[in-house]
């Protein structure tokens, strides 16, 4: 990173004057709480005791011999909450609390980051509100109502296209008018510096563990790590220790009903610069700079932005974007669940329908560790309404 | 001495500065109530380039940009309304807009068929002064006044540094929030006035949440230079979309009444 929260020449902080005063805060908070041991004792406490860090990393032998390399899961499904967003609600949520804030606010789609808000919010007593597209309450309807018994409001969002970007676009608004004793909870390496520098620190953990548990168990690095790209915190979280190894790191995105039909939310793989959501990074947008709508399957990935890290990655090659549709994620989603008793989030699937699509670039003693962001109860009913459960 | 600098010259009365979404609901229409808005005495007349995520937009200006959206707009007919404009008045024009329709049309032939249209000021909703150094420059080019917000979560130290950047007006953020109707002035919005003004010799325009004449005066006794009322301009525009003829008219009188309001609360 270069000047002022810089990935090469994407990054920055591109938001209104209001919200500049708790951006700098924000900023030398978290540069004084990075350097203070007791923040990282309470942290690791959290993870340990709460959280249930460190999760496994799986070996899964029944998909291993079906795809003809080893396969190993990164297992953020066993995160309490049920996903990674755990690992940067704790830590942007006890920040905030240092900091002296009253109040969390965060976005969601899946739900699984406000499922994780309203966890902190809970565990440390700070109200909580959260904005969810309404298309979003209605697909992920469980989550709405766990983000509600634990004492989180949802706030259904009805502007524009009524997911993601739009449930961000209203959290902002909210910070903009509360910003004095409001902390705006971002959910992903996405928004102005220092988001998308303090989300991937606290999701770094992801890969530092996978790191360690491949030297324990093999002796060596890994041949590829694959994650899903939504915003882009669990692939940033697992791919940043892995950035200097000779690794091979494939970013997954949603290619919906496929990148030629417009319907999906391949930002990397279709997009091309613009500034969202206060951050200069790869878009979908139309000739005029106007966001497009997205589709996929899965809500967690319905964004058609990205992280400025991964852009910068995306352009200097060290990483490599693919997208995969629906169809497959839906495969994906029946293959892990029935060869190894574990049923991913329809996010997760991403990363695991790239592997069974591109299996035969792998050979059989390749090691590759796909991250499993998040365990599949979520996306279970709304599967079985698509009748895809067979 | 340009447009907008003449406005705010020695000896002149209060500035009203009157915001309407280009293309909204339409382009001819949209025309028509540029032109109300001049013949009611607006003295700057800011114009919105549709954003499809305006996020220092609250409802009202949201669904003006929807509307303009859906008619088609997109920033060559927003050029165009310009041109139209500038055949019939010399009010000066300054754009309101969010950085990434700048940035995706390039910088600098941004700035650049502004000022061949006759635009006069832009302001950039979320470019913030640091990363302004590229349209500053651009702006510099084509002798366009870049305008800035300064709110009162603007610490003094930013505040100069804002100043020195910002040519033409200050644009200074009444409430902690997005555009939109508020019923009072906030004591925080006083403040703000009085504080810039320690830093600063440029004009003060205020906005964000003014719609009456009341609150008008209360602003330019604390010191205002200028009044720039936006939502209430498009709820008018709103309420009146199936009859433009009652639109102009109530778009006029509204103008001319805070116009009024302002000019005689000015202490002389
Ligand atoms: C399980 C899971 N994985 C991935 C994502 C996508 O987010 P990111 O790309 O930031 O990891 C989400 C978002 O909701 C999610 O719930």
């Amino acid at each position: 990173m270069t000047r002022r929260g810089r990935y090469g020449k994407y990054g920055g902080q591109y938001v209104s004057e209001t919200l500049m005063g708790a951006l700098i805060d924000l900023e030398s908070a978290y540069a004084q709480a990075a350097t203070d041991p007791e923040f990282a004792r309470v942290l690791a406490g959290y993870q340990a005791e709460y959280a249930g860090r460190e999760t496994p990393l799986t070996f899964c032998p029944n998909a291993s011999d079906k795809l003809g390399c080893k396969i190993y899961l990164k297992r953020e499904d066993l995160v309490h909450g049920g996903s990674h967003k755990l690992n940067n609600t704790l830590g942007q949520a006890l920040l905030a609390k240092q900091m002296g804030k009253k109040r969390l606010i965060a976005e969601t789609g899946a739900g699984q980051h406000g499922v994780a808000t309203a966890i902190v919010g809970a565990a440390l007593g700070m109200p909580v509100d959260v904005y969810m597209g309404e298309v979003d309450t209605q697909r992920q309807a469980l989550n709405v109502f766990r983000m509600e018994l634990m004492g989180a409001r949802v706030i259904p969002v009805r502007s524009g296209t009524r997911t993601l970007k739009d449930a961000i676009n209203e959290a902002l608004r909210d910070w903009v008018a509360n910003v004095r004793d409001t902390y705006y909870l971002i959910g992903s390496v996405v928004g102005p510096h220092p988001y998308p520098l303090i989300v991937r620190n606290f999701q770094s953990i992801i890969g530092r563990e996978a790191r360690e548990q491949i030297m324990r168990k093999e002796g060596r690095l890994p041949d590829a790590v694959v994650a899903c790209v939504g915003g882009g915190s669990n692939a940033i979280g697992i791919f940043y220790p892995f950035l200097a190894d000779d690794v091979e790191l494939i970013g997954v995105e949603a290619g919906g009903e496929g990148i030629e039909t417009g319907r999906h939310s391949a930002t990397l793989c279709a997009g091309d610069a613009g500034v969202l959501h206060g951050t200069l990074s790869y878009l979908l947008q139309d000739e005029h700079g106007q966001v497009l709508p997205t589709h996929s399957i899965s809500a967690g990935l319905d964004y058609p932005g990205v992280g400025p890290e991964h852009a910068m990655l995306r352009d200097s090659r060290r990483v490599t974007y693919a997208a995969v549709n629906d169809p497959e994620v839906l495969d994906a989603f029946r293959f892990l669940s029935k060869t190894e008793g574990i049923i991913p989030a329809l996010e997760s699937a991403h990363a695991v329908a790239y592997v069974m699509e591109n299996a035969e670039r792998f050979d059989k003693d390749d090691i590759v560790i796909i991250n499993l962001s998040g365990r599949g109860d979520k996306d279970v009913s709304e599967v079985a309404a698509m009748k895809g459960l067979s | 001495m340009g447009r907008i600098e003449k406005v705010f010259a020695e000896g002149k009365n209060p500035a009203f500065i009157g915001f309407t979404v280009a293309g909204d609901p339409d382009k001819t229409t949209c025309i028509r109530i540029a032109r109300a808005l001049i013949a009611g005495g607006t003295d700057i007349l800011e114009l919105g380039i549709p954003f499809s995520d305006p996020v220092a937009d609250g409802p009202a200006i949201q669904k003006a940009d929807e509307r303009a959206l859906g008619a088609g707009t997109t920033p060559s007919s927003v050029f165009e309304i310009v041109r139209e404009i500038r055949k019939e008045s010399d009010v000066p024009i300054v754009f309101l807009t969010y950085y990434n329709i700048v940035y995706r049309r390039g910088i600098d032939r941004f700035y650049r068929e502004a000022h061949d249209a006759g635009v006069d000021g832009i302001l950039i909703a979320d470019m913030p002064v640091e990363e302004s150094g590229e349209a500053c420059n651009a702006a510099q080019r084509y002798c366009i006044d870049p305008v800035f917000l300064i709110s009162q979560t603007t610490s003094d130290t930013r505040i100069g540094t804002i100043a020195a950047e910002a040519r033409g007006y200050l644009y200074l953020v009444a409430v902690l929030g997005v555009t939109g109707v508020r019923n009072q002035v906030s004591e925080g919005a006083i403040d703000l006035l009085e504080r810039v003004r320690r830093h600063t010799s440029l004009p003060l325009a205020i906005g964000f949440g003014i719609s009456t004449p009341l609150q008008a005066q209360t602003c330019i006794r604390a010191g205002a230079d200028g009044i720039i009322v936006g939502s209430a301009l498009v709820e008018i525009v709103e309420r009146n979309l199936n009859n433009p003829a009652a639109m102009e008219q109530e778009l006029k009188d509204y103008v001319s009444a805070m116009k009024n309001a302002i000019v005689m609360s000015h202490p002389v």
